[in-house]
């Protein structure tokens, strides 16, 4: 399975759920690039979230959604870093452990499924640095966003663990400064770039999730980034929709819209911002939007 | 969360009994708990832990040390447990290469098998036997895919996801999954 244009996209539940805004975008900014998408079937929730109370139970429900996947001959796009991780962890897994496949394999079997090992997943950031390129990408650029600033945060599960994930490196990521860099903007850098959003937490202990998406902000504002780039929906449900909410909480204004890094690339690519979804997101975007048009003159 | 939880910080002496050796040879036999002995106690997950920052009571390293001792109620019976935001910062950067992350998972499931399960995951768990996604997503937002564009969203097949889950012995915390568990089979 080697076709680099053409994946299965797999939704995971947070995107559909809560953050339309960034599946808009990365469909367009894909449209845009040559990359087709092809709906998975009947796929399932990764497996993910019921992890830490049944391992047993993520590993079938994961290798479901790659058995699915490898029916179809396409390999896997994910929006999602946590679907993206959970997909290659189990598929490496399941490919090493023969004993834990057969077991597994004894569960899908039930529903006439079974898993071969013959799928890869990916998540965007990696399909848009490996398949697409960035030569590619900076050759489709049409409105270079020279006048931004901005700051990353690429997260958790993107890259952790660094053993199943196998592409850029956790402690110093690469990736999406590139990637961001490739728009004609400035990435910055700053304090604790890559600490957790605290999006885990959310229900647990919101006291903790939003203390640490406080510090983040924080570090953000002191390098006066004109945005935050951000490449999943926890994450982006963290900041955008929490922001205002931190803001009251520990009395401090930080005003930095959250953008998904589909829509920043998408202005370059001359998209407009009602195409990327703009609409959607929960901090004012106007100034920034205005600096760009302007800076682009 | 669950009536008696404790903290693993918790000031309470510890009593002899409480110990029970064989635990950690009971861990070791899970998937993901395997490095466990390894551990020598350094503290790199501890300080590089984004939530023990934060938290006055999550410590990677207490948890790993009360695994390893045997203190098998106190740990499986603590809400700190449960604060763990699977990061894999400890994972990555443990020198003994022991997956903390992973032990602490172990521990949880454990926890979850003897009836410890916050309300969250069992509300997620319906949801996808009901409809193969972990939320229950709007028709409103379902119906509003076709005006922002959007494909329509793939309908899930629970009735394929009740096969395959089938003898999983979580399905007994799962409320709508009509008994399928172990006892069944």
């Amino acid at each position: 399975m080697s076709n680099n244009n053409k994946y299965l996209i797999f939704l995971g539940c947070a995107v559909p759920y809560r953050v339309s805004s960034y599946e808009i975008s990365a469909r367009k900014v894909l449209a845009k690039l040559g990359v087709e998408l092809v709906e998975m079937p009947e796929f399932n929730c990764c497996g993910l979230p019921l992890d830490p109370v049944s391992h047993e139970m993520m590993l079938i429900l994961a290798a479901r959604n790659l058995a699915i996947a490898e029916q179809t001959g396409l390999n896997i796009l994910t929006l999602c870093p946590g679907c993206a991780g959970t997909l290659k962890k189990v598929n490496k897994t399941l490919k090493e452990d023969k004993v834990l496949r057969e077991k597994i394999n004894t569960h899908l079997k039930e529903s006439g499924l079974e898993f071969k090992g013959t799928t890869t997943t990916k998540h965007i950031m990696q399909v848009l640095i490996e398949d697409v390129g960035i030569d590619k990408i900076k050759k489709a650029v049409v409105k270079p966003l020279t006048m931004l600033q901005v700051a990353e945060h690429v997260g958790c599960h993107l890259l952790r663990p660094k053993s199943v994930i196998g592409f850029d490196d956790p402690e110093d990521p690469q990736t999406l400064k590139t990637l961001i860099e490739a728009t004609g903007a400035t990435c910055l850098d700053y304090i604790d770039e890559t600490e957790c959003c605290g999006a885990p937490s959310v229900g647990v202990s919101d006291k903790i999730a939003l203390q640490l998406a406080r510090d983040k902000l924080n570090h953000v504002k002191m390098v006066d980034a004109q945005a935050l780039i951000t490449i999943c929906a926890f994450c982006h449900i963290m900041f955008d929709t929490n922001e205002l909410r931190i803001e009251k909480m520990f009395s401090e204004t930080y005003g930095i819209p959250i953008l998904h890094y589909p829509q920043l690339l998408g202005l370059a690519l001359g998209l407009t911002p009602e195409e990327l979804a703009f609409n959607e997101l929960r901090v004012n975007t106007s100034k920034l939007l205005k600096q760009v048009n302007e800076g682009a003159k | 969360m669950t009536e008696n939880a404790t903290t693993t910080t918790s000031k309470e002496p510890i009593k002899a009994s409480e110990f029970d050796p064989k635990f950690k040879y009971e861990l070791i036999k899970m998937h993901g708990g395997e490095k466990l002995l390894k551990c020598y106690q350094c503290g790199t997950c501890t300080s590089d832990c984004p939530i023990a920052r934060y938290s006055d009571d999550y410590r990677p390293r207490t948890i790993l040390r009360m695994a390893n001792l045997g203190l098998k109620d106190r740990v499986l019976k603590s809400n700190t447990l449960w604060l763990c935001a699977a990061c894999y910062t400890c994972t990555d950067r443990c020198p003994q290469d022991v997956e903390v992350a992973s032990v602490i998972r172990v521990l949880r499931n454990l926890a979850a098998e003897n009836g410890c399960v916050p309300q969250v995951f069992k509300d997620q768990a319906s949801c996808i036997l009901e409809s193969g996604y972990a939320y229950k997503i709007p028709d409103l937002r379902i119906k509003k895919r076709e005006t922002t564009g959007l494909p329509p969203l793939p309908k899930g097949n629970p009735e394929s996801i009740r096969k395959i889950l089938k003898g999983v012995s979580f399905m007994k915390h799962v409320e709508g999954s009509k008994g399928e568990t172990n006892e069944q089979q």
